[in-house]
């Protein structure tokens, strides 16, 4: 395999946590703290996580729309943080974003053909008729009739609105596209839909996921590695089938077991973790997560551990590993 | 097939829409009464000079032998100390009220809305300046402000409007920019932005356009409020001049002739009245149509 | 089994600018006491409209109750007029609502709000209330109750707020319980928590539950019998074994399949049409249009919930 797509080198995200408009900050909330990753060309990255762990902060970081506070942040290999504008500007047109909610990522008042026309007439000089035509082929190719060019986002349903945020992101050629839970706020059936039009897609266009999502069995269908994060670290990383066969970190396996499944009946089937998710302002010393780890030992308490390799490529944070 | 081409295609959602907005706007009893007033006054105030008896009374042609007389069958409103029918004249006022309203309320609305998106969607110090620049202004009381500009532009009804409309645009930055700021946290705002939108395009693109409808509720409301100052600042001497025949002028005049004309200050009065119910009436059916919480089916 | 809870030919509509639009039409639903009985649907199935349409919160209108009658203890909630209805509310029939955020006032420290609830049901004083309310927060397992009462709701964890809705739901004695998607927007660790939680809760305090939700993994996990529904009605029920081992009706099915298991198993996408035959102003099957089971009476006659086997109900005249 030759140079990743995309490569995130020990990014750190802190946010000031200030008492005043004019005064000083007071401390600060480490939403990404050290997260290095590296997506192959046509690969699918799984990002799994609970709120509050920095996903959504770290694709923030990635598409630009917020700068980190030190690493970098490497795309077709060059840092896009050390850009020229104008060369920035290029490189963004190659990463784009789905986000989670259908009803609030699609402008109410505009008409389908501005909303996925957007991308376009910002990047490109088209006339109307051009990017109409443009709209019209883009629609097609997320399974929508070509008719939906001058309806506004209400006349549709959750799913279609999903398809519309996906032809919009797609409208530029993208190399990259995150998808923010692109699934979680639509129904079993749309989603069925959504996920097979996403696989489809990729092979067509040849593409590159990040895909957050913390519903596991998504991840499971879509993704080839997996990432878990917990409190703006990762403590988890390595190829789909082997996390899924064989979770190693304690909080995996806890996540895994919290899920519940069609198939088992009873309220035993699923396990609970103790607590909440720790403040990201002040996170616990040593291990994270061993505030609410069922097996956690001193040692958890103190030193923080350091990804080890597990296998070939898994690795995990935790100390109770074994080799 | 034959119809679709009068109406093109980029229309048709807009089409519907509007059908929405004037059905529910109807469904509700009093704004239907409102809206039929509202109606009946702009008609009036565009063909005062064909509908009114005395058309010449209105721009100060002199009478004084019929001065004063109560309303009868030949003056419906009865006649002011120089005989000119307070009929004809009243119905004339209608034009000058609508006219001064909607050119002020405009003005503000130009001047507020822009200056409210560009501070909520953008914050930080641009936000800060404009709305210190707004709370000045808006610690005058509004009416006060108005008498003051216009008494130092001149006492006409032209720097009556420039008068209010400067005294009344930071009410509107206010509101916008309380949308603003919590539409910009939304996710499409975010999409603009991943996508490479520019920043000004996306706040008028974007941001504006969803903070507009409860300044519209707000405008069709003040658009009551602004005949009221209007009628304030010639009743003080500081707006229309006579012999314009402006409600709040015809008030004023008609203070030393309360005791033994009153028809003179009652239907000036009764004009400005209805007109001001009338579109607060009209919005408050706006906000149930544009603000689907409130909406009641 | 005695019927605890029944709904029969409830008929509901919503009528706005578009015309009439049926939003329920149940033709029947019995719930035990005692049990846990999960309503699966997608959005805009109508299972929030059942939910308020029981407590007698739907919105009239737009909505328009047509016929029907919701018996719970002998008693005919919809003939019941409004203030009778209050006094059912809460003491007898709770509703936990989606959102834990905004079913709370965001000004008042939750104890006081629990403190209210008890206070305006019931005829204590406020010592008995606070230590009433400090009983509540450790039924629902909240650690360091006495420091969580002063708390205001933002300075709560989703699950935590969670919890303290559940809390008021049954601080007055409440004994059927309304759960409309309680876990949504939370995360899988605490949405666990919370179904533990409701399970216990049933068990100790001998509540009825009506679980509503969109996942078919959270109704196999904590409810004894299931109703799936589709468009305002309900096309399959029976115990959860029943219904999800053994699905009958070809929405069921579909619903199953839809969920994604792994790579090489593709989710079963054939059964959905999207573009199908619009029914027109039909009496015939909701489903027909997306059915790939269909056959010709499916179009013209509606079919009604039949008995199979044991518990378990079906409405589609292809399922025997």
């Amino acid at each position: 395999m030759g140079e990743p797509l995309l490569e995130v080198k020990k990014l750190k995200k802190y946010f000031p946590v200030k008492a005043g408009f004019f005064s000083k900050p007071v401390s600060w909330v480490k939403a990404v703290d050290g997260v290095s990753l590296k997506i192959e060309q046509g690969e699918v990255l799984g990002l799994v996580g609970e709120s509050g762990c920095g996903k959504t902060t770290l694709v923030n970081v990635v598409l630009n729309l917020e700068k980190p506070t030190s690493g970098q942040v490497i795309f077709d290999g060059k840092d896009i943080y050390n850009m020229k504008p104008r060369e920035l500007r290029g490189t963004r047109k190659y990463i784009q974003i789905v986000f989670q909610d259908p009803f609030w990522s699609l402008n109410p008042r505009l008409l389908i053909r501005d909303i996925i026309g957007e991308p376009l007439s910002v990047h490109m000089k088209l006339s109307t008729g051009e990017l109409v035509a443009k709209v019209e082929e883009l629609l097609e190719l997320v399974g929508l009739p070509k008719e939906g060019v001058y309806k506004y986002p209400h006349e549709f349903s959750g799913g279609e609105r999903q398809r519309i945020a996906i032809a919009r992101a797609l409208a530029l050629r993208p190399k990259l596209v995150v998808l923010d839970e692109p699934t979680s706020a639509i129904d079993v059936l749309s989603q069925a839909q959504v996920l097979m039009l996403l696989k489809d897609l990729k092979e067509k266009m040849k593409l590159t996921y990040i895909l957050i999502s913390h519903d596991l069995s998504v991840v499971n269908y879509m993704a080839d590695k997996i990432a878990v994060m917990y409190l703006g670290k990762i403590i988890e990383y390595g190829p789909a089938d082997k996390i899924f066969s064989n979770p190693a970190h304690p909080y995996t396996k806890a996540l895994f077991m919290a899920i519940p499944d069609p198939e088992k009946e009873g309220i035993d089937s699923i396990m609970t973790l103790e607590g909440n998710v720790p403040s990201a302002i002040n996170p616990p010393a040593g291990c994270r997560f061993h505030t609410r780890c069922p097996v956690a030992t001193e040692i958890c308490k103190e030193k923080e551990p350091p990804m080890v390799m597990i296998d070939d490529d898994h690795e995990a944070a935790c100390f109770l590993i074994e080799k | 097939m034959q119809k679709a081409s009068f109406v093109p295609e980029v229309l048709k959602p807009r089409l519907m829409e509007t059908k929405l907005s004037l059905y529910l706007l109807n469904r509700n009893k009093l704004t239907r009464l409102a809206m039929i007033t509202i109606l009946l006054l702009i008609i009036i105030a565009i063909f005062a000079p064909y509908i009114v008896p005395y058309p010449s009374h209105a721009t100060g042609v002199l009478n004084p032998q019929d001065k004063l007389l109560p309303p009868s069958t030949k003056y419906f409103f009865g006649t002011d100390e120089l005989g000119r029918d307070i009929f004809s004249r009243v119905l004339y006022g209608t034009r000058i009220s609508l006219q001064t309203a909607l050119i002020a309320v405009g003005l503000a609305l130009l001047i507020g809305i822009p200056l409210g998106a560009i501070a909520g969607a953008t914050g930080g110090y641009v936000d800060e300046i404009i709305m210190r620049i707004t709370d000045i202004f808006l610690s005058f009381p509004p009416l006060l402000l108005a008498i003051a500009i216009a008494a130092f532009l001149g006492p006409n009804l032209q720097n009556a409007m420039l008068a209010i409309a400067i005294s009344w645009w930071p009410w509107y930055t206010r509101i916008v920019r309380g949308q603003a700021v919590s539409i910009r946290e939304r996710q499409f705002v975010r999409a603009a932005k991943a996508i490479g939108t520019p920043h000004i395009r996306s706040i008028f693109q974007h941001i504006l356009p969803n903070c507009i409808a409860p300044v519209i509720v707000q405008a069709s409301m003040d658009l009551g409020g602004v005949i009221l100052t209007a009628a304030a600042l010639s009743f003080l001497g500081l707006g229309a001049q006579p012999p314009t025949p402006e409600w709040g002028l015809m008030v004023s005049t008609s203070r030393s002739y309360f005791l033994n004309a009153w028809w003179y200050s009652f239907f000036p009065g009764i004009a400005i009245f209805i007109t001001v119910l009338v579109f607060n009436l009209i919005g408050d059916g706006l906000r149930e149509v544009l603000d689907p919480k409130t909406r009641k089916y | 089994m005695d019927s605890y809870f029944t709904v029969k030919n409830l008929k509901v509509n919503f009528r706005n600018f578009g015309g009439i639009k049926k939003a329920l039409d149940l033709e029947m639903l019995d719930i035990y006491k005692g049990e846990t009985f999960g309503l699966v649907g997608e959005s805009g199935s109508g299972k929030s409209v059942l939910a308020l349409t029981i407590l007698g919160l739907l919105p009239i209108p737009p909505g328009v109750i047509e016929s029907g009658e919701i018996i719970f203890q002998n008693e005919n909630l919809l003939k019941k007029k409004q203030e009778e209805m209050i006094s059912i509310r809460g003491k007898k029939i709770s509703m936990i609502f989606q959102d834990p955020m905004s079913s709370l006032n965001p000004v008042f420290t939750v104890g006081e709000q629990i403190i209210r609830v008890i206070c305006n049901n019931e005829k204590v004083s406020r010592k008995e209330a606070e230590k009433k309310v400090l009983h509540m927060i450790e039924l629902v397992k909240l650690p360091d109750a006495k420091n969580i009462l002063k708390k205001y709701p933002h300075e709560l964890s989703g699950g935590q707020r969670q919890r303290i809705i559940i809390a008021i739901a049954l601080s007055c004695g409440a004994e059927f319980l309304i759960a409309d998607e309680p876990t949504r927007n939370l995360d899988v660790t605490i949405q666990a928590g919370i179904l533990k939680l409701i399970d216990e809760l049933k068990e100790e305090l001998k509540v009825t539950v009506l679980f509503i939700a969109n996942n078919l993994g959270l109704v196999s996990a904590i409810c004894n019998r299931a109703g799936i529904f589709y468009k305002g009605r309900i096309v399959e029920m029976g115990t959860v074994g029943e219904v999800f081992k053994n699905p009958k009706h070809p929405y069921t099915l579909t619903l199953l399949k839809a969920i994604p298991k792994n790579k090489e198993e593709k989710i079963d996408i054939s059964r959905i049409l999207v573009e199908g035959e619009k029914l027109q102003g039909s009496d015939g099957c909701l489903y027909f249009e997306r059915c790939l089971k269909r056959e010709e009476i499916c179009r013209n006659s509606i079919p009604v919930l039949k008995n199979i086997e044991g518990t378990h109900c079906v409405a589609c005249y292809k399922a025997n």
